[in-house]
């Protein structure tokens, strides 16, 4: 069967082929920025509609060449990838208006812009890369496209995050560059296949494939977060909130998390993983990930931070769900790589409106907040409440799943974990939504505040997105009907 | 062979044109950049010959070896002249710019004899396969090497240009002695003879001398101290020639040599790779050390020169046959990033007015393309997807970790490790306005057209990563058994 390339390279240039474009720009051609940035994003999640039909339909669209004797560059459009394209095209375009409104009149909006463009022209590499050198290609990019919108601000804090963003990250690719090698040299090939290329040579080496596998996990884990190689997570939200928001929910902490996938599931095939004895260690690992996460995150009085030590838990649900390796397991794990997206952008976008319409950047701030900004306080409100796991919205069946999925495979320590888990998301949320919603504000409060519907609208989408998620999980192309269709073909094998 | 014969046209074009330029000092660029294109023009034609043929082998005045002298060009001589072709071509294109005020007159007239004569003498390398031969052509490059880097006339350049000569004569007088001893052994000096000769002590022997002239010139660790200054000292479009293409035509010698030396045992390669080994370390820490941009980059091509040589020592007897590949690469990679990023400092000393790392980020100008040139050399030379560097770096830690030398891969991600720190030192600055002092900030967005070239070379350096594949195929033609 023949593969199609065209749609995978008109996807990708929509970002990395804008890049320069908009690096060329004066700074103050504003508008015409602005045009070309929502112009490639909206024909960007044109695009992928169109290809996440075709690849539903069977079709099979991929590109690859020869980059030394055996070794491919290859991308290719699988269910997996489209899940994660969709997530990025999506939250791009809603992330770029919120930018757009966000940084009206900062400064170096052209530099912004640009590296806005290539740290998604880098994301959807990473979803559509066919083996893991490709993977590695891109997600190298990402680091480097990315630093550059960590420090935007300029400032010394801003450059120490910088430094320790890339220090993590830079050294974390130098591990996985390490990891691909070693797959290359044991295995002979790179690439991702349904089940996996590793069983033969976890049957000859187990202890090589054992070595490789906490390599690899280690690589990954620095930008999934995974405690203890976290650190930088936490210390890289001074970025501007759009940064932050695209960090958390789309580019670099799902970055990491999408490769664990692909390394489980297609690297070395979860049965191997489970032969090596690693499915264990790696749930204990993303266990007490969620663990710490949370109970850091409820001494933050920083909202950012405590955001941010929230996506540290919650993107580790998704290596939970992984490593519990079984397939309903496996559906939450994926369902919660777009859900945590959506509810985590909603919750970084309003937080980025406390902080420009209110001054609000610490939770004992957040005093009837509420009334000030009832759309912004509604959306972030929806997004918390279904961190937490409140039914039907998007985090309780992401959670559902998960804790049905551990009942399945006889670990049903899953389950206090998990309740314990939303006692603590409860126990850091709660007293914002009641801080916001329930006690009046200072005194001195100036006039109400008003902000453009720029920055207005794009949590209100994404909040509408959450509740959509969960209300229409059975609908087609919900994001929990494709993962199932993903599922069986990993476990078709 | 029928047609022009394009490789003694190569060494020759630039010779007549090296004559022309300093007769002609007014139409002197003019006549430079023809002869570099023309050049280049006869490497491409070669090239065509040799994907067709494989090796290509021309005796002058119809003398054959192992009496006349014989130039051959292959895949991987093919691949040295491009390189010297491409980036020569876009620094002369730089040159022209750099050059072009009348402070600047008297470097111009000395500037385009003296590199058109280095061009002579690196094509003269690269085809050459007589150690006689090669050891005229190192003398003439040396001559000119060492008239560029005394071109900007300082104080320091005149101090650097004298160590230069010095380790430069020194270098080329060991080279001579083991040509003399193996003349000695075996009454003849081409390859295939010397390639032939059965191992034995002395033959050991006169190429152990050699190699150390060699590593002299190439500035191998703990040879190199004449480097940094030269090459920082520099005018910079000379420093470009120095740090890209004159270090690659010693490097060059070595790689031919080591690829078909029965006498090269285990011992000996590591002891190569612990010199490497030593670059590396050293020369990343002096770059962390460096307080100027242009003595940054210049520690960085001593680190990288000894990557390259941990890439010919890496995987010992067992991958010799192929450990060349990954070095050729990175010898590539390095050449064009290195010659952009000389020239990117260049522009940003000349937009800026100086080139102290530590202050560069408190002037409110900002040459923005240069400094995204200098990103993309630093992303190839630190070895970043899916650059050049990054497929030789690959190339190198596949091979010695197939042979289980994990020592090696250590050393390439330590260094891997150096250079990032290194090179953000410089990059973060680029971001960085909270410093800013005198002024409102002027964010250049200009494209003064002596930004164009080093663009075009690091964008080039990057790209072709993705190219590697037919550029090692083609380094492969003509070598192996073909060596005569």
């Amino acid at each position: 069967m023949t593969e199609s390339a065209t749609l995978l390279i008109l996807i990708l240039l929509t970002s990395l082929g804008a890049a320069p474009v908009i690096f060329a720009l004066p700074e103050r051609a504003a508008r015409l920025r602005t045009a070309i940035n929502l112009t490639m994003a909206a024909i960007k999640v044109a695009l992928v509609g169109w290809l996440a039909l075709e690849v539903g339909q069977g079709a099979r669209h991929g590109l690859s060449f020869a980059i030394l004797p055996g070794l491919e560059f290859r991308l290719q459009a699988d269910p997996l990838a489209i899940l994660f394209i969709a997530l990025s095209a999506v939250l791009w375009l809603i992330t770029t208006i919120y930018s757009v409104g966000y940084l009206e009149r900062g400064p170096h909006r052209a530099r912004f812009f640009g590296f806005f463009s290539l740290c998604v022209g880098a994301t959807v590499g990473v979803a559509l890369a066919g083996n893991l050198f490709t993977f590695l290609v891109f997600y190298e990019l990402l680091t480097l496209a990315t630093y550059p919108l960590v420090i935007h601000r300029g400032t010394a804090e801003a450059l120490r995050a910088g430094r320790i963003y890339l220090i993590y990250t830079l050294a974390g690719g130098l591990v996985l560059l390490l990891g691909t090698l070693g797959l290359w040299v044991l295995a002979g090939t790179t690439d991702f296949v349904a089940g996996g290329i590793m069983a033969d040579v976890a049957a000859a080496q187990p202890l090589a494939a054992q070595a490789l596998f906490v390599v690899l996990i280690l690589a990954l884990g620095v930008k999934a977060a995974l405690v203890p190689l976290h650190r930088w997570l936490p210390i890289a939200m001074v970025a501007p909130a759009p940064v932050s928001a695209l960090l958390h929910a789309v580019a670099v902490v799902k970055a990491g998390a999408f490769g664990i996938i692909r390394v489980v599931f297609e690297v070395f095939g979860i049965e191997t993983v489970r032969e090596l004895g690693l499915t264990m260690p790696l749930a204990a690992l993303a266990a007490v990930t969620i663990l710490y996460g949370s109970v850091r995150a409820m001494t933050q009085d920083d909202i950012k931070k405590r955001l941010a030590y929230s996506t540290v838990s919650q993107v580790s649900y998704i290596t939970l769900g992984v490593a519990l390796a079984g397939p309903v397991a496996a559906v939450g794990a994926l369902a919660h790589l777009i859900h945590q997206g959506l509810m985590k952008i909603t919750m970084f976008m309003a937080a980025g409106n406390l902080a420009e319409a209110l001054g609000v950047k610490r939770v004992s701030q957040m005093d009837g907040a509420g009334r000030a900004l009832p759309g912004t306080m509604l959306a972030f409100t929806l997004a918390a409440l279904a961190m937490i796991g409140l039914p039907p919205l998007a985090g309780f069946v992401s959670k559902w799943y998960l804790a049905q999925g551990g009942l399945a495979v006889g670990q049903d320590w899953v389950i206090p974990l998990l309740l314990g888990s939303s006692l603590l998301n409860a126990l850091y949320f709660l007293p914002m939504l009641h801080r916001a919603w329930f006690r009046d504000a200072p005194e001195a409060e100036a006039p109400r505040p008003r902000i453009g519907w720029m920055l207005a609208a794009p949590p209100l989408v994404t909040a509408a997105l959450v509740l959509a998620a969960g209300l229409m999980a059975n609908a087609p192309f919900s994001p929990l009907e494709w993962t199932r269709f993903i599922v069986e073909l990993e476990y078709r094998e | 062979m029928t047609g022009p014969d394009w490789l003694t046209l190569s060494i020759m074009l630039p010779l007549f044109g090296a004559v022309a330029a300093f007769i002609l000092p007014r139409a002197a660029a003019g006549l430079g950049l023809a002869t570099v294109a023309a050049t280049t023009l006869c490497v491409l034609m070669m090239a065509d010959r040799v994907a067709a043929f494989g090796a290509v082998t021309v005796p002058l005045g119809g003398w054959g070896a192992p009496l006349g002298i014989e130039l051959r060009a292959d895949g991987l001589s093919v691949a040295m002249l491009a390189l010297t072709g491409m980036v020569g071509l876009l620094v002369s294109v730089s040159a022209i710019d750099a050059f072009a005020g009348d402070r600047t007159a008297r470097q111009r007239h000395y500037f385009w004899p003296l590199w058109l004569l280095l061009l002579s003498g690196l094509n003269g390398v690269y085809l050459g396969t007589d150690l006689f031969n090669l050891y005229v052509m190192i003398e003439i490059i040396a001559l000119a090497a060492v008239g560029l880097t005394v071109l900007g006339g300082t104080r320091e350049a005149l101090r650097a240009g004298l160590d230069y000569v010095y380790a430069s004569i020194l270098g080329a007088l060991l080279f001579l002695l083991g040509v003399g001893l193996i003349y000695l052994q075996l009454g003849r000096l081409d390859f295939a003879g010397v390639i032939a000769a059965p191992p034995s002590a002395a033959m050991t022997a006169a190429l152990a001398v050699m190699f150390v002239g060699l590593a002299l010139k190439t500035a191998l660790f703990p040879l190199h101290v004449w480097l940094p200054a030269a090459h920082a000292n520099a005018a910079a479009p000379a420093s470009a020639l120095l740090s890209g293409l004159v270090v690659k035509g010693a490097l060059y010698i070595v790689l031919r040599l080591a690829g078909y030396m029965p006498a090269l045992t285990e011992d000996i390669l590591t002891l190569i790779g612990l010199m490497g080994a030593g670059a590396v370390i050293w020369g990343g820490i002096q770059a962390l050390r460096a307080d100027r941009l242009k003595l940054l980059v210049a520690w960085s091509t001593v680190a990288q020169i000894g990557l390259i040589f941990v890439a010919l020592a890496r995987a010992g007897e067992r991958g010799l046959s192929d450990s060349w590949k990954a070095a050729a690469l990175l010898i590539l990679a390095h050449g064009i990033a290195k010659a952009a990023m000389f020239l990117a400092a260049g522009r940003i000393k000349d937009e800026v007015g100086h080139d102290r790392i530590r202050d560069l980020d408190r002037s409110p100008i900002r040459p923005t393309l240069a400094q995204v040139t200098f990103a993309l050399a630093a992303i190839n030379l630190i070895g970043l997807p899916p650059s050049l560097g990054f497929i030789g770096k690959w190339q190198l830690m596949e091979g010695a970790m197939m042979a289980g030398y994990w020592h090696w891969v250590a050393i390439t991600m330590i260094g891997t490790l150096f250079s990032v720190a290194y090179f953000s030192r410089v990059l973060a600055g680029f971001l960085r306005f909270d410093r800013v002092r005198g002024g409102p900030l002027a964010e250049h967005h200009g494209w003064s057209g002596a930004d164009a070239a080093p663009l075009i070379l690091a964008g080039a350096a990057v790209l072709l990563g993705l190219a590697a594949g037919p550029i090692i195929a083609f380094i492969d033609l003509g070598a192996g058994g073909a060596m005569p």
